[in-house]
């Protein structure tokens, strides 16, 4: 339980540092770029909405920093991010959670895919030094290498188009209304085949790598040997003993390189203009919409911690050492 | 992202405490650079990454024609002329991706290098002062590793004016040593306590002699292999960056022809030629500066060399395979493993062996 209370506060730690970031970017930037967009809306902003803006980007010089800061605190506990430029009368929550459902479900579910798909292929590769697989691995190196959204522009020209079965862009068939019912789920899981095939071909190969190192490494050790000597099957030695310590330090790796990968996969949204964060903030950055751009840095960075926090309760349940202090 | 997995220990074996602790003899030194060179991953990654400088050298020189200028060919499929085929104002795409090399490595080596002085700093300060200072150090580097690099990168870049290479080398090398430094510490805190540390800190050497003479040199393959992986990462961020439209978009590099193939519909016009060049640089880059990478973690830890062939026949015609470790069972076969015939016991020749007689003589 120590473990476990240790990594929260570390989160919630690492959540400050980062809303603290957030509050100090935009009163790092001369001049003021929003100033001249306020000036734009003036007319059709409420009140209100003008004075959150002015505690989300200090244009209130006259308060002391700390004041602002404070007052960021407060506005941010009432779920208060904005309001976004480019969707006007809307706020930037509202357009955030629209986005968030699209990125959670395309990138959580390929994510755990790959994460899965990568490990059992690099218990084999590790497992089976030699064999056929090694050759797989200056393959799967180039795979990696290339950048996410390269693959996808690939895959769109080579797998989509007008008489395909993989559309080219969007989240969902353009007349559709997003429920849950037979035509639109459907049409959602065409969408997201081509970007989450993407993902997964380009995330895999990294979880490949890792967890072959780490089999080879703990191939060697002495209670593999042992396990062998007791005349335990092959099978039981590979998968009880050597995978199940190798996977460990793949599972800590999982969670550190979560944020990597995050950063990857919104770019494959931009390239599908996928409704989710990725192409959201493609577009916010497109018309310097700052509201929304912080926004959706705050919410990308909760996720990957919550994501996070999940992974190490996960971590906790696989090695038994980490249970043993509390 | 590869777990490292290298340890220290097999580069050198065994220094103890001696008077004058050497991190290892010139003549050593350099049958091991030798061997790491005829690594054969590690020298195909060296030679790609040495026509890469080369023509981020050359490459403006090299070029046919000027990247910005128009010509009477509009989105031509490749040519004799355009190698590589024009884009929609009838620019050279082989001009733009070779003037592009130049920015894209200035960029990955200075953000790589800003990266690897901070994870040296941050790392082995963190490692040996050990207490309050690595408890900071660690949190400050957890923190920066779990904070999803490339938004950020994105937001700070949006946030600051101007753009230009310089700036988005600084923001990428700013926010991407946490790795290093994690693999850094983990490395110092098994070094400070081996002997010929000990050693020198009994002399009474300095703290920062002993990081600047005894700790570093021992951590030359991780600090280099922390390098080639940020170098990737930092190539694959600026062309993220140019490829949304921010940061340098006046000068070229890979991302900045991709943001145009992207913005002027390329793939719905069929135009590969566009972006398949741009996409295969960066590829090949990043493969070789793996390979590098492979090469080194395999020159330390010699254990994960992929083995070559492992599966012999034996004459029977079984299949068995190799492993480190283990002598081979040839399963499924009721016969004995070895060769040996059971000897023919002669009983009526057989002679006692007299043991008190074989001791005396």
């Amino acid at each position: 339980m120590r473990y476990l209370l240790q990594r929260i506060l570390f989160y919630v730690f690492t959540a400050w540092a980062a809303i603290t970031i957030n509050f100090f970017i935009p009163r790092m930037i001369p001049g003021d770029p929003v100033k001249s967009l306020l000036a734009r809306f003036q007319g059709q902003m409420s009140t209100d909405a003008i004075d959150s803006l002015y505690v989300l980007f200090g244009l209130d010089k006259d308060a002391s920093i700390w004041s602002q800061y404070l007052d960021y605190w407060k506005q941010l506990f009432h779920g208060d991010l904005g309001l976004s430029f480019t969707a006007f009368p809307a706020s930037v929550s509202q357009v955030i959670s629209d986005a968030l459902p699209w990125t959670v479900a395309l990138v959580g579910i390929t994510t755990i895919i790959s994460f899965l798909l990568g490990t059992g292929l690099g218990v084999l590769a590790g497992w089976r030094r030699g064999s056929w697989i090694d050759g797989l691995l200056p393959t799967t190196t180039f795979l990696s290498s290339v950048p996410y959204f390269w693959l996808g522009l690939l895959a769109i020209y080579l797998l989509a188009g007008p008489d395909s079965f993989f559309p080219s862009s969007g989240g969902y068939e353009p007349g559709l209304v997003p429920a849950w019912d037979q035509y639109f789920i459907p049409s959602a899981i065409q969408h997201s085949l081509l970007p989450a095939l993407t993902i997964l071909i380009s995330s895999v190969s990294g979880w490949i790598l890792s967890m072959r190192n780490m089999m080879v490494t703990v191939a060697a050790e002495d209670y593999i040997t042992v396990a062998h000597a007791k005349g335990l099957s092959e099978r039981r030695v590979a998968l009880g003993y050597a995978a199940r310590n190798a996977l460990l330090p793949n599972v800590s790796g999982f969670a550190l390189s979560l944020g990597f990968i995050v950063g990857g996969t919104l770019l494959v949204e931009i390239v599908f203009s996928y409704p989710g964060l990725g192409f959201l903030l493609f577009r916010a950055v497109g018309a310097k919409d700052y509201p929304l751009m912080q926004g959706i840095f705050l919410v990308i960075t909760i996720s990957v911690l919550v994501a996070n926090l999940i992974a190490d309760i996960a971590y906790l349940m696989l090695d038994p050492r980490t249970r043993k202090e509390g | 992202m590869t777990i490292p997995t290298s340890s220290v220990e097999q580069v050198i074996p065994g220094q103890g405490a001696m008077a004058q602790p050497e991190p290892a003899k010139p003549g050593r030194a350099r049958r091991k650079r030798f061997r790491f060179v005829a690594n054969g991953k590690a020298l195909t990654g060296l030679i790609v990454l040495g026509l890469y400088l080369l023509f981020a050298i050359i490459g403006p020189w090299v070029a046919p024609y000027d990247p910005d200028a128009r010509g009477p060919a509009l989105t031509a499929p490749p040519s004799a002329d355009h190698w590589f085929g024009t884009t929609h104002l009838g620019q050279d795409i082989l001009s733009q991706v070779l003037v592009g090399t130049r920015g894209v490595m200035l960029v990955g080596l200075a953000a790589g290098a800003l990266a690897t002085i901070l994870s040296v700093l941050i790392g082995v300060t963190a490692g040996y002062l050990g207490g309050g200072w690595d408890d900071s150090l660690s949190a400050l580097s957890n923190v920066f590793l779990v904070i999803p690099a490339l938004p950020l990168i994105i937001i700070v870049t949006a946030a600051a004016p101007g753009g230009g290479d310089t700036l988005v080398a600084l923001i990428i090398g700013f926010t991407s040593w946490a790795w290093g430094a994690r693999v850094l510490r983990a490395q110092t805190l098994s070094l400070r306590r081996r002997e010929y540390v000990e050693a020198a800190r009994a002399n009474g050497e300095s703290t920062w002699r002993i990081i600047i003479f005894e700790i570093l040199p021992n951590l030359t393959a991780i600090i280099a292999s922390g390098f080639v992986g940020t170098v990737i990462f930092a190539v694959t961020s600026e062309i993220t960056l140019a490829f949304i439209g921010i940061g340098s978009v006046s000068s070229w590099n890979w991302g900045t022809i991709l943001f145009w193939a992207q913005s002027q519909q390329a793939l719905a016009q069929g135009a590969w030629w566009w972006f398949v060049p741009a996409g295969l640089a960066i590829a090949f880059l990043g493969t070789a500066l793996s390979l590098i990478n492979f090469g080194i973690d395999e020159f330390v830890s010699p254990r994960l060399r992929s083995a070559g062939k492992t599966k012999i026949k034996t004459a029977s015609g079984r299949t068995v395979r190799m492993r480190v470790g283990f002598t081979p069972v040839l399963s499924n076969s009721s016969a004995p493993h070895t060769h040996a015939r059971p000897i023919p016991v002669n009983t009526a020749a057989a002679t006692p062996v007299n043991r008190s007689k074989e001791a005396t003589q």
